[in-house]
């Protein structure tokens, strides 16, 4: 298997930011009300990864240990500004719903979480990889959460995707005076995540215990 | 020296902390040049498309971007007034008001005819919190229309609030600072409309 098809798959799930290092929380919880607002949040973010990655990767031979963290921090912080600016200059539509959210994505963990363990030890290309496809596995797990949120929350799917999509529109399921607050407020999301956790978990027990009864397999055919 | 001896030294790790504080500073300061006029020309066009929904269709004839007056509030904050006429006629104002919410300021534009009645309003900024505080902007909800025709006196002062303080307005499950910030702002636009209505309206027009 190649380092990129390896470290694609860490992101999506083996080493998933918020389902398998729980790292995170407070934007995950905080943005996913909506489905839009999840999936919006996660792309900015994902964009951040990836191009934090790559240039701290670039950079790691000159930045000594002990003071790495600042280094990293500003590293970050000044490209999240960036695409604040970027966002607010030239796609100012999207800007005017992701704007609360984008200035957070410096305190999301994840970010200097992946700059440490992942790009200050490895290539340019992989490190940009790796931050891209943990802010793609971040996406997804927000995606989930949006829109479960939405649904159990309001009884809609996609709303406010015409601020992204014009001429789209938000999909109702549910009637219209439905709503369940506990979808909306932040209790409803914990406990959707710790629904998310236990089916990874049960699934990653459920494949380990598959893959131990495997190698059996041929020897019975064998005799 | 190898780069690997010279990184251990104090002075090299002061040299880069700088050095990458001033290449990060050096950047924005690019990318906030190039940036700016874009910002400035998607904020005035919100501006435009705004005023334009805090007055009724036809209300107006002038450019109101154009016709403004700066006055100071009792603070000493500047605040800039569009004034809205017709045939040349003064018939109201629209300016912005801010107040603190959950989560920093809640700015909102209010329209206002001479008579001192809402016309219109709408939130221009806030970053409350979304699927709670969210639902004072016309995109997701009608309650920022319940000001519509309101002035100082209906409802009287005492009632001038949100449910929760014995007024008249409503909050919303699970967030009464957001819908109490909006109306302590439309509150005091109001009061500043009518302490200022004659400043307002003196100056001529510039058209």
């Amino acid at each position: 298997m190649s380092t990129f098809s390896e470290i694609s798959r860490n992101g999506l799930w083996k080493q998933n930011a918020i389902l398998a290092q729980v790292l995170g929380l407070c934007p995950t919880l905080a943005v996913t009300t909506t489905l839009t607002n999840a999936v919006s949040l996660g792309l900015a973010t994902a964009l951040v990864m990836a191009l934090s990655s790559g240039g701290v990767s670039a950079l790691r031979a000159f930045i000594p240990f002990e003071i790495r963290i600042p280094v990293f921090i500003l590293i970050i912080a000044a490209l999240v500004t960036m695409v604040d600016l970027a966002f607010n200059a030239w796609l100012h539509e999207l800007y005017v719903i992701l704007g609360i959210f984008i200035p957070l994505i410096v305190t999301n963990c994840i970010v200097l979480a992946r700059v440490e363990a992942f790009a200050a030890k490895n290539p340019v290309w992989h490190s940009t990889w790796d931050g891209f496809m943990m802010g793609i596995g971040l996406t997804g797990v927000l995606a989930v959460l949006g829109a479960a949120r939405e649904f159990v929350g309001q009884g809609t799917v996609f709303e406010g995707i015409e601020m992204i999509v014009p001429g789209a529109h938000a999909i109702r399921i549910l009637p219209e005076d439905y709503s369940f607050l506990i979808g909306v407020l932040p209790p409803g999301a914990f406990i959707l995540l710790g629904v998310l956790i236990a089916v990874r978990n049960w699934l990653d027990t459920r494949a380990a215990a598959r893959a131990r009864r495997q190698p059996t397999q041929p020897q019975l055919a064998a005799a | 020296m190898t780069l690997l001896e010279l990184r251990e030294k104090i002075g090299y790790h002061a040299l880069l902390l700088g050095a990458v504080a001033l290449a990060a500073s050096v950047t924005l300061a690019g990318v906030d040049g190039k940036t700016r006029s874009g910002i400035a020309a998607a904020e005035q066009r919100d501006l435009q498309q705004s005023l334009a929904q805090v007055l009724p269709e036809g209300f107006a004839d002038n450019d109101l971007l154009k016709d403004k007056v700066n006055l100071k509030r009792a603070d000493g904050s500047a605040v800039a007034v569009f004034r809205a006429r017709l045939k040349g006629e003064a018939k109201g104002a629209v300016f912005q008001m801010s107040a603190r919410g959950y989560a920093d300021e809640v700015v909102v534009l209010i329209g206002v005819d001479v008579g001192g009645r809402i016309l219109g309003v709408r939130v221009l900024k806030h970053k409350e919190t979304p699927g709670l505080g969210d639902k004072i902007e016309i995109a997701k909800g009608n309650w920022i229309r319940s000001f519509e025709g309101r002035s100082l006196g209906d409802p009287t002062a005492a009632r001038f609030g949100v449910k929760k303080d014995g007024g008249v307005f409503d909050q919303f499950a699970g967030a009464t600072i957001t819908p109490r910030a909006v109306v302590k702002a439309v509150r005091e636009g109001l009061q500043f409309f009518v302490a200022n209505q004659p400043a307002i309206f003196a100056v001529p027009g510039k058209e």
